[in-house]
């Protein structure tokens, strides 16, 4: 059914990269907002925009009948549903086709066959596909998951029947831990997915994450765009993609390419699919399952094959055929994606919110940022906290890494903590260089975790030189009559002045005295001597010791954020008088992140030892636990189960003992 | 166009003057670091009662990189003993014009470091000074008091009488619509006490700030009551109970930085017209080569030029009246984009000389261009036919001309600077608003040879009266004795000791100190303040 306005109810870079090919096809585009995302990139970029809520996405991007009135009062013939949210509700979508609307995916029959993973796997074994050993069955007893998982042999994943994205996943490796991981995995596929059934799957650790982009018509035409490589995951979401899978042969796509027709067909697909399967080193794959939606890494695809798949998906939507054959699909290069996340990766990859003060992304040849922020905008706790995907191309795999790499260091977000390192960490690993990753690749790069950055003497003297030179700017700016010549100079010696910097928990002391070329720091045994040759709208060139060293910097008055290569650093500047508050805070358990607090154990009058699980915190897909810091007594409990909390609120008080 | 240099920059003459001249430099910096080794002996000692030094307080106060002047740096320099070894110069006392959030200040440091603070001979004077210019400059006031007060050991009547305008001056900085901030982080004791009490901010530092008329010796002495010292003048008692503090202190630091929070928030430059911005060239000449055209001996003449070229914007001037009167020498030029009038010295004032000078003055009056001196004047001309010339009457006008100019006047001694001379180059009498010498400059009522020579003929005229031969020996011995009681007190050193100029400066930093200095008066005079009768009382 023909349409020229096209609603997108989804948000972020997706929501954006939509609206922007919307566009330039010359239909007029609608967004979705919250109030939460009143000041986001796709509200701006849309022609018009529809308020559907506060924050929470149960009120909002995932709420159908808000999005279809919105649609239907802006005059929108069509939804796009982006990935996520309500991408793979097939009630959403039969509800969208009733309204007489038209829904960009497959119809609600295939979304909700394959959305199913036991009726998706029963399915694809009947169409033929290889699938993983597991147990799909209605019994969701203890006794039959136990029976079963003992038949399909540890290790065993244990998943969903209704997720996807790592929600509601647990790897076990022997029975003695299965019920727990069951109890832990129905309780989170509940909370996300509104059903605690589980299916069970034989684990297969060494093997490549690659799936099979598909493409299907009205008109009985089904294609494959090639595969991706998404083998880099952590806790099953990916982190890094490609195209092609470095050890693909054209034989092999070939026959994987057919089998993913074969699947697509099976549920009588229409629209952009993605087909997932584990492929082993022998070359045996076994379905994963499908994905009837676009996928966050369909740009590695789009940038081997020249083709704009929203383009496609929306020529679909309008009725067309397919305008390319199998036969003209080429393979151009390579291309690798990243996923830029507002999290911290040394401290157990917690989400993180704030604002993004800074926001400057790569535009270097063969690179393509795919954004959802813009500078000023606050990283919601509500949503997920992708920022930008960063994908590059290049004639080889290698070029397209080095240049991935040198995008990854000057897309610059300060405000947040984001992955940036860990991203070119990853993308330096010598498994990772040598195209050898398999899904269990992170886990091995990194047994003890992310590490975290050892701040080092230059990095402090260049936080605090800017620092001094944003003050005796902020001096001068409020000064009478001094001229630059002035600057830096006095007819005396004065003592260097001291500071105390703080990077995380470490503080650091340094002094620091004006020249009138610039600022010489002392850490410790270190002498700084440091000129700014440029330093104006946060672009900062700096001489340390005669070496020049090029950075991005977003100051306040005593924070100073700068990136220096794939490093975004935060130091702080401890004002005298300001921090009795701080340090008293020992006992205090504050909320680590934002998230709804599923569990309070805490008690007043309890005593508790360090360690002891205290609450649970849901958020971001995740239970943390909650633990006591110090040995002592429970003064204070503020919160309560199912409170919503944010990233800083006092929950529990202890008195130390 | 333009000045040419005859200065050979690698010549002898030049590496020797630059030697000689780095040398003075290296003596002068080598008397400001004996206050400053001396007080930071003390560190442990203060850091252990958590407090920081008095130049760790500085550093603190001052915003970083903003340019600090230091003031009277030799202060006392030979006065507390005549050993030019043993003296440590300072007055117990750090101060200069600095900037604190974005504030021009007069800014005093009790250097408690050395003798607790205790002032010492030229305290009162370093510190009267520094008053009479901040009323002078519309200068806000910051004063970081821990003193013992007045060493009742070295008391004299004179002092505690001398004494008395610190506060007269601290009431009169008050009312004249110039606020000011003390900061207390340690006693302050007997009249001491007015200092937080005449201030209209006080930071009181827990724990170590106190400010009392009497501690409890005293007034056990006084009274017979066994009275403990933070009772009687604790920084917490008086944020609470006496209403002396305004804002308590957790530390040190805490306190500057509450000092800092008062001056910012003054918004004191809001009405301060805005200066129309000029592109401004530096010398073409490099300020640094100042030390190489110099010399050090007085005697041996160069072009005043010379400094002018390496002092001035783009090393552009314009010579007044150059054929008339040429050893009195009057150029027109720029400094930071100010325009100013400079007169300097190729030879001694003559009629001609002074009557240039008289009319150069009276033109920067008419035009408010500000005056700098730049004396290496041995005198007026002396001489039957100067005299005839009406030598006095010229002299005369040009130190009327001088003293009644009401321009912004800054002299520097660069070299001689004698007799009626320093009066016509605007010397320490004439008031200027800055003052100050370079190491080698030698100022008095003339050279010591010279007063030596003068006298040997007096006395040989006497005994020629008497009509009995001379005593050679004792001739030679009083030549020798005058000239030493001469030289030991023209020196840069021993004058800035008495607090006669503002201090000493090295002479390649003259660029930068002229252009402070005119840059404060020109923010001074363009202030508008709102003056009251009484200045703020202390509610």
């Amino acid at each position: 059914m023909a349409f020229n306005t096209l609603l997108v109810a989804n948000r972020g870079e997706i929501a954006a990269r939509i609206l922007r090919t919307a566009q330039a096809l010359g239909l007029r585009t609608v967004a979705v907002y919250t109030t939460a995302d009143a000041g986001a990139l796709h509200v701006a970029l849309a022609d018009e925009a529809v308020w559907i809520g506060e924050g929470p996405v149960g009120d909002s991007y995932l709420n159908g009948d808000r999005i279809i009135a919105a649609a239907q009062k802006t005059g929108a013939g069509a939804i796009h549903p982006g990935y996520g949210f309500l991408s793979e509700n097939a009630e959403f979508a039969k509800k969208v086709e009733a309204a007489g609307l038209t829904f960009i995916g497959p119809d609600a029959q295939a979304i909700r066959l394959m959305g199913d993973k036991a009726d998706a796997k029963r399915l694809m074994v009947g169409a033929g596909v290889p699938c993983v050993p597991g147990y799909e069955g209605d019994d969701q007893s203890e006794t039959a998951l136990t029976e079963a998982a003992a038949k399909i042999g540890f290790p065993i994943m244990v998943k969903a029947a209704a997720g996807g994205g790592g929600r509601g996943m647990r790897l076990v490796q022997d029975a003695g831990a299965l019920l727990e991981a069951i109890a832990q995995a129905r309780s989170e596929a509940e909370n996300a997915f509104g059903s605690g059934a589980l299916i069970l799957e034989k684990a297969i650790t060494e093997a490549r994450h690659v799936e099979l982009q598909v493409f299907a018509d009205n008109r009985g035409n089904v294609i494959h765009l090639g595969e991706r490589d998404c083998s880099v995951q952590r806790r099953h979401q990916k982190v890094i993609e490609e195209a092609p899978c470095p050890e693909m042969t054209s034989e092999l796509r070939a026959k994987m390419g057919a089998v993913a027709i074969d699947a697509a067909r099976a549920v009588n697909y229409r629209g952009a699919g993605t087909v997932e399967f584990l492929l082993e080193p022998s070359g045996a794959f076994y379905f994963l399952e499908m994905n009837t939606r676009l996928q966050v890494e369909h740009p590695v695809t789009e940038m081997i094959t020249g083709l704009d798949l929203v383009a496609l998906q929306i020529a679909v939507a309008q009725g067309e055929a397919l305008p390319i054959t199998q036969e003209d699909i080429a393979q151009n290069g390579h291309a690798i994606e990243v996923r830029l996340y507002a999290e911290d990766p040394s401290n157990g990859y917690l989400p993180a919110t704030g604002p993004v003060d800074v926001w400057r992304p790569a535009a270097s040849p063969g690179v393509r940022v795919d954004a959802g922020v813009q500078p000023g905008q606050e990283v919601s706790p509500f949503y997920d906290p992708m920022l930008a995907k960063i994908i590059a191309h290049g004639p080889t795999r290698e070029i397209a890494r080095a240049r991935l790499i040198k995008a990854v260091n000057e897309t610059v977000v300060l405000g947040t903590v984001t992955n940036s390192v860990f991203l070119t960490d990853v993308l330096g690993q010598d498994a990772f260089v040598r195209g050898d990753a398999t899904i269990t690749f992170l886990d091995q790069a990194y047994p003890e975790g992310f590490p975290a950055y050892q701040v080092t003497g230059r990095d402090v003297a260049l936080a605090l030189a800017l620092m001094l030179d944003a003050d005796q700017a902020r001096a001068k700016a409020s000064a009478g009559y001094v001229s630059s010549d002035q600057l830096g100079w006095s007819s005396a010696a004065l003592l260097p002045s001291s500071a105390t910097l703080t990077y995380g928990e470490t503080e650091i002391q340094a002094r620091a005295l004006a020249r009138p070329d610039g600022w010489t720091v002392w850490i410790e045994d270190d002498t700084f001597d440091i000129t700014f040759s440029s330093n104006a709208n946060g672009n900062v060139r700096a001489c340390i010791n005669n070496q020049t060293v090029d950075a991005v910097a977003h100051l306040t008055r005593d924070v100073a954020q700068i990136a220096v290569g794939a490093e975004r650093l935060t130091f702080r500047r401890l004002r005298p008088g300001a921090q009795d508050e701080e340090t008293a805070a020992s006992g205090r358990i504050i909320a680590p992140m934002p998230g709804l607090l599923i569990e309070v154990a805490a008690e007043p009058g309890h005593n508790v030892a360090k360690g002891d699980r205290l609450a649970v915190l849901e958020a971001m897909k995740m239970q943390h636990q909650i633990t006591a810091t110090v040995n002592g007594v429970i003064t204070a409990v503020h919160v309560k189960e199912g409170q919503q909390l944010i990233s800083g609120d006092v929950m529990i008080e202890i008195e130390e003992t | 166009m333009g000045f040419v240099s005859q200065v050979v920059r690698d010549s002898e003459t030049y590496a020797k003057n630059r030697a000689d001249m780095l040398a003075l430099i290296d003596e002068m910096r080598a008397l400001e670091a004996r206050p400053a080794a001396l007080s930071e002996q003390r560190r442990e000692r203060m850091e252990a009662r958590g407090q920081i030094t008095p130049r760790d307080r500085l550093a603190h106060l001052l915003d970083p990189g903003m340019p600090f002047l230091q003031l009277h740096g030799l202060a006392g320099f030979c006065v507390d003993t005549d050993d030019p070894q043993k003296s440590v110069p300072g007055a117990s006392l750090i101060i200069g014009i600095g900037f604190v959030s974005g504030v021009r200040c007069m800014i005093i440091v009790d250097d408690a470091g050395i003798k607790a603070g205790a002032l010492v001979e030229m305290s009162g004077a370093a510190f009267l000074s520094a008053q009479d210019m901040a009323l002078k400059q519309n200068l806000p006031f910051v004063h970081l008091v821990e003193s013992a007060g007045a060493n009742l050991m070295e008391y004299k009547v004179e002092f505690w009488a001398n004494g008395g305008k610190l506060f007269r001056n601290l009431a009169r900085h008050s009312a004249a619509g110039l606020p000011n901030v003390a900061v207390l982080h340690g006693p302050s004791t007997a009249g001491g006490a007015y200092m937080p009490g005449l201030a209209d901010y006080v930071v009181g530092v827990k724990q170590n700030g106190m400010a009392a008329l009497a501690g409890a010796a005293l007034v056990h002495a006084a009274t017979g009551e066994k009275a403990n010292d933070r009772d009687l003048g604790g920084s917490e008692m008086h944020a609470t109970t006496s209403g002396l503090v305004e804002y308590l202190a957790e530390d040190d630091a805490h306190g500057i930085e509450m000092a800092r929070g008062v001056m910012a928030r003054l918004d004191w430059n809001k009405s301060l017209p805005n200066r129309r911005s000029k592109e401004v060239q530096p010398p073409k000449f490099d300020p640094e080569e100042i030390a190489g055209v110099v010399p050090i001996d007085y005697r041996i003449p160069y072009d005043v030029r010379e400094v002018v070229a390496r002092i001035v914007d783009g090393s552009d001037f314009e010579d007044f009246k150059p054929g008339y009167g040429p050893a009195t020498v009057c150029l027109q030029a720029a400094i930071n984009g100010i325009a100013v009038g400079i007169l300097g010295n190729n030879g001694p004032l003559d009629p001609a000389g002074a009557n240039k000078a008289s009319q150069f003055i009276q033109l920067c009056g008419q035009a408010d261009t500000p005056l700098i001196f730049l004396n290496n004047i041995t005198g007026f001309m002396v001489g039957t036919q100067y005299e005839q010339g009406g030598m006095i009457k010229h002299g005369a006008k040009m130190i009327q001309a001088v003293t009644s100019v009401d321009v912004p006047k800054i002299t520097l001694y660069i070299g001689a600077s004698f007799g009626a001379g320093n009066y016509g180059m605007c010397g320490y009498a004439y008031d200027p608003d800055f003052l100050f010498a370079w190491p080698n400059a030698a100022t008095g009522v003339m050279g010591g040879e010279q007063a030596a020579g003068t006298m040997e003929m007096v006395a040989r005229a006497g005994f020629q009266r008497k009509g009995i031969e001379p005593d050679e020996g004792k001739l030679a011995a009083q030549k020798a004795a005058i000239t030493a009681h001469f030289n030991k007190q023209e020196s840069a050193f021993y004058t800035s000791g008495r607090c006669i100029d503002h201090g000493v400066i090295d002479p390649r930093d003259t660029r930068r100190v002229l252009g402070f200095c005119l840059e404060t008066c020109l923010e001074g005079r363009a202030r508008s303040v709102k003056p009251s009768s009484y200045g703020v009382h202390r509610f």
